[in-house]
């Protein structure tokens, strides 16, 4: 009679031990609530920032921003409005600051004030997690190109978001090392390959750059150059063009430089790739005119002799780039300060101090036109290009137009897995192109939009 | 009264942090959000009932199925390579003339010390090329370094990192059970002429079976949530990608593609499958372990 309770006992262990394995697999699912621990923070903070506002006093705004140095160009804010306190928190960069955007804003306690690049606005419009600002900035609208312009009002009257940074694509190369294997800088893309074949074959462990599945944004800006479109609305509709015969092109010709070996298939932004950037493996980027922030970090012992031109063509003789990355100040629909939030956002990208500000600490090319006194002086980086910064705004007025869709985000992650695979493999990049496409059509169909693949 | 009141602070707790967010997990996931038109203006995204859908998306979700099959065969690599060499050490250990003992414990302990994040970033650096000394050195003996990262070498390498830190605190689970074995056991079977092997082998290790039992258990359930060694490494390498791993697939529905409700789904459905897995192990090894004890 003995052996039935302890029997009993055993299999409650049993089941005990059971339970605490599901709860532990439970407990990843509950750490997203986790994870918006320093956003409750922040949300304390704006509550008590209220208080102070209503009784008269100061009110302290919160800014997410990834642009390096940003601190500096807000305390010239700060000075000047003792009553309109902004404070800095610094995020590691667009992806990151989006996902824990996103969860923050979920959860009810997002920052007042948000750098937001262009391509993820529709996701968070769509969401509703942006404020429309027009009545209080829409009168910027003669400051900005209208591409950029275009961008932050999704082509309606509202405004979500006041344009920061034109972001046309450029390439970089080391001129003294194309000079040293005969390269000649490339006009074409034709061109580009040609010179990633000889290099190959003249410094096998050297590369023209690297493909990086982990920067979808770069591919995304690569093939709005060769006419892709991959999202367009009409009407209530929205169509997918990914997997179109522009996407395809641009595909295939990386493959071809990545499966010949003239391009690398290493990540960016890693250890192993700065180095490269460094010493000398990797000779030329396929990059931005944002890159002057990152090269000081990236290729510390490069400065002046990396250089600045424009993206190859695709056809002899045409200007056109794309974008990568760019983006603006957006106001989170869940401030409870969102007119002055707006008046910072207007300030930092409009006010001569403020972009003056952002070239020299930020290091981005401001979109707002009326910055062109900011930008005599090269960065430091390129003192050895005066002009970078009107080539910059040559680039920028050669950029496509571009429509992006509600969730970029899926498209993006799905490139990375698609990409990533298809890269380290050296395989076809047309499958995974067609991936991304079918993942984000089923994506948005899911969620009820209308959807037609381009 | 008094047992109700005794009882009442681990019932809150449990209700508060265990019971209400599993709730809210099955809630989420029999939910979804729902557009009408573009999308765009306030109102245009609602949340709605939408029954089992997440379910039978998440469960064809090819993804999600290739990583399942990565964590299982990952699993199977490094449980067995873990325990194998955590029993190894202990045995040792536990053997008679044994020098440095001391040292030697707190030596294969340590790794188990240093957070998860740095030791693989520790680990990553050395698999990259371009940043690790290995191929320097490996050059001297004319010898090149593989390639660490390709599709079926990655899984080794996020493995090792698994066994590096995981060996040592299994290690000393089934040390401290050996010690709780009666001396006169060994003293026995040296009467009956078993060797040091025999001993080991017949005596110890059917001695502390129960710790072999739990410290396999314990192993396959964090074995099978690995995330932080491979999320790490993520940005180092284009093989790993977002979901690479189930659990990272979950973090990635979640706050990358902003889909908590697709991912509620992912994380009751693990979770279902480990309880029932661990029960169903336990029981069957309850079973042949305790029988007749």
């Amino acid at each position: 009679m003995k052996l039935i309770p302890t029997r009993r006992r055993r299999r409650a262990v049993a089941i005990a031990v059971a339970a605490l394995a599901a709860a532990a697999a439970a407990g990843c699912s509950s750490s997203g609530s986790s994870s918006t621990q320093p956003a409750a923070g922040t949300s304390s903070s704006a509550a008590s920032a209220s208080a102070r506002a209503s009784s008269g006093q100061k009110v302290t705004l919160t800014f997410w921003t990834w642009v390096p140095n940003m601190d500096k160009v807000v305390a010239i804010w700060n000075k000047t409005h003792p009553d309109i306190q902004v404070q800095v928190q610094t995020q590691a960069g667009g992806d990151q600051e989006l996902t824990k955007l996103l969860t923050a804003a979920k959860a009810g306690n997002p920052p007042d004030l948000a750098q937001v690049e262009y391509q993820v606005l529709p996701t968070l419009v769509t969401n509703n997690y942006l404020a429309n600002i027009a009545q209080y900035d829409g009168s910027l609208k003669s400051d900005f190109p209208a591409g950029n312009w275009n961008q932050v009002t999704l082509g309606t009257g509202n405004l979500y978001a006041v344009p920061q940074d034109a972001a046309p694509m450029a390439l970089f190369y080391r001129a003294d090392l194309f000079k040293k294997y005969g390269l000649t800088v490339p006009a074409t893309w034709a061109q580009f390959a040609a010179d990633a074949t000889k290099l190959h074959s003249a410094a096998p462990g050297v590369y023209l750059g690297s493909f990086s599945a982990v920067d979808p944004g770069e591919f995304a800006g690569l093939t709005q150059q060769a006419g892709a479109q991959w999202w367009s609305a009409s009407g209530s509709n929205w169509t997918v063009g990914i997997d179109d015969a522009a996407s395809q092109k641009v595909a295939s010709y990386w493959q071809g430089l990545v499966s010949s070996g003239g391009v690398d298939n290493q990540p960016q932004w890693t250890a192993a790739w700065n180095k490269g950037m460094n010493d000398g493996k990797y000779i030329a980027w396929v990059s931005d005119v944002w890159a002057p922030s990152d090269f000081p970090t990236t290729a510390p012992s490069g400065t002046g002799k990396w250089q600045m031109t424009e993206l190859p063509q695709w056809t002899s003789g045409a200007n056109l780039v794309g974008n990568w990355g760019g983006s603006s100040t957006g106001v989170m629909a869940g401030s409870k300060h969102q007119q002055a939030s707006a008046q910072f956002a207007a300030w930092l990208n409009t006010d001569p101090t403020a972009t003056a500000a952002l070239v020299s600490d930020g290091g981005i090319y401001p979109a707002d036109t009326a910055a062109e006194a900011a930008l005599s002086a090269p960065p430091t980086y390129f003192s050895n290009q005066p002009n970078f910064w009107t080539l910059a705004k040559q680039y920028a007025a050669a950029a496509a137009n571009v429509t992006w869709g509600p969730d970029v985000n899926v498209a993006y992650t799905e490139f990375q897995t698609a990409f990533g695979s298809a890269a380290s493999g050296k395989g076809s990049f047309l499958s995974p192109l067609t991936a991304v496409q079918s993942t984000v059509v089923n994506d948005m169909k899911k969620s009820g939009f209308t959807v037609a693949a381009g | 009264m008094a047992p109700y009141a005794f009882v009442t602070p681990a019932v809150i707790l449990y209700v508060l942090v265990l019971l209400i967010p599993i709730g809210y997990t099955i809630y989420l996931s029999l939910e979804k959000t729902e557009v009408s038109g573009l999308g765009l203006g306030a109102g245009a995204r609602r949340q709605v009932f939408a029954g089992l859908s997440n379910y039978s998306s998440a469960l064809a979700d090819p993804a999600f199925d290739s990583s399942l099959l990565r964590v299982v065969i990952y699993s199977v690599i490094l449980v067995p390579v873990m325990l194998g060499l955590a029993l190894l050490f202990a045995l040792l250990l536990d053997a008679r003339r044994v020098r440095f003992q001391r040292f030697s414990r707190l030596s294969i302990f340590l790794p188990y010390a240093v957070p998860t994040v740095i030791a693989t970033l520790l680990w990553g650096f050395l698999y990259l090329p371009t940043v690790s000394p290995f191929p320097e050195m490996l050059s001297k003996f004319g010898l090149s370094m593989p390639n660490l990262f390709t599709t079926h070498v990655a899984l080794l390498s996020v493995a090792n990192v698994g066994v590096w830190g995981g060996t040592g605190f299994n290690m000393i689970v089934m040390y401290t059970a050996l010690r709780a074995v009666p001396s006169e056991l060994y003293e026995a079977a040296r009467i009956d002429g078993a060797s040091q092997p025999q001993i080991a082998l017949r005596v110890k290790i059917p001695m502390i079976a129960p710790a072999l039992i739990l410290t396999g258990v314990f192993s396959l359930i964090t074995t099978l949530q690995v995330f932080n060694e491979p999320e790490t490494l993520l940005p180092l390498t284009n093989t790993i990608s977002q979901g690479w791993m189930p659990l990272m697939r979950i973090y990635n529905l979640a706050f990358d593609e902003n889909n908590s409700y697709e991912a509620a789904a992912l994380a009751v459905i693990i979770a279902v499958v480990m309880f029932a897995g661990s029960f169903f192990l336990l029981r069957a090894s309850n079973k042949r372990v305790f029988q007749g004890r």
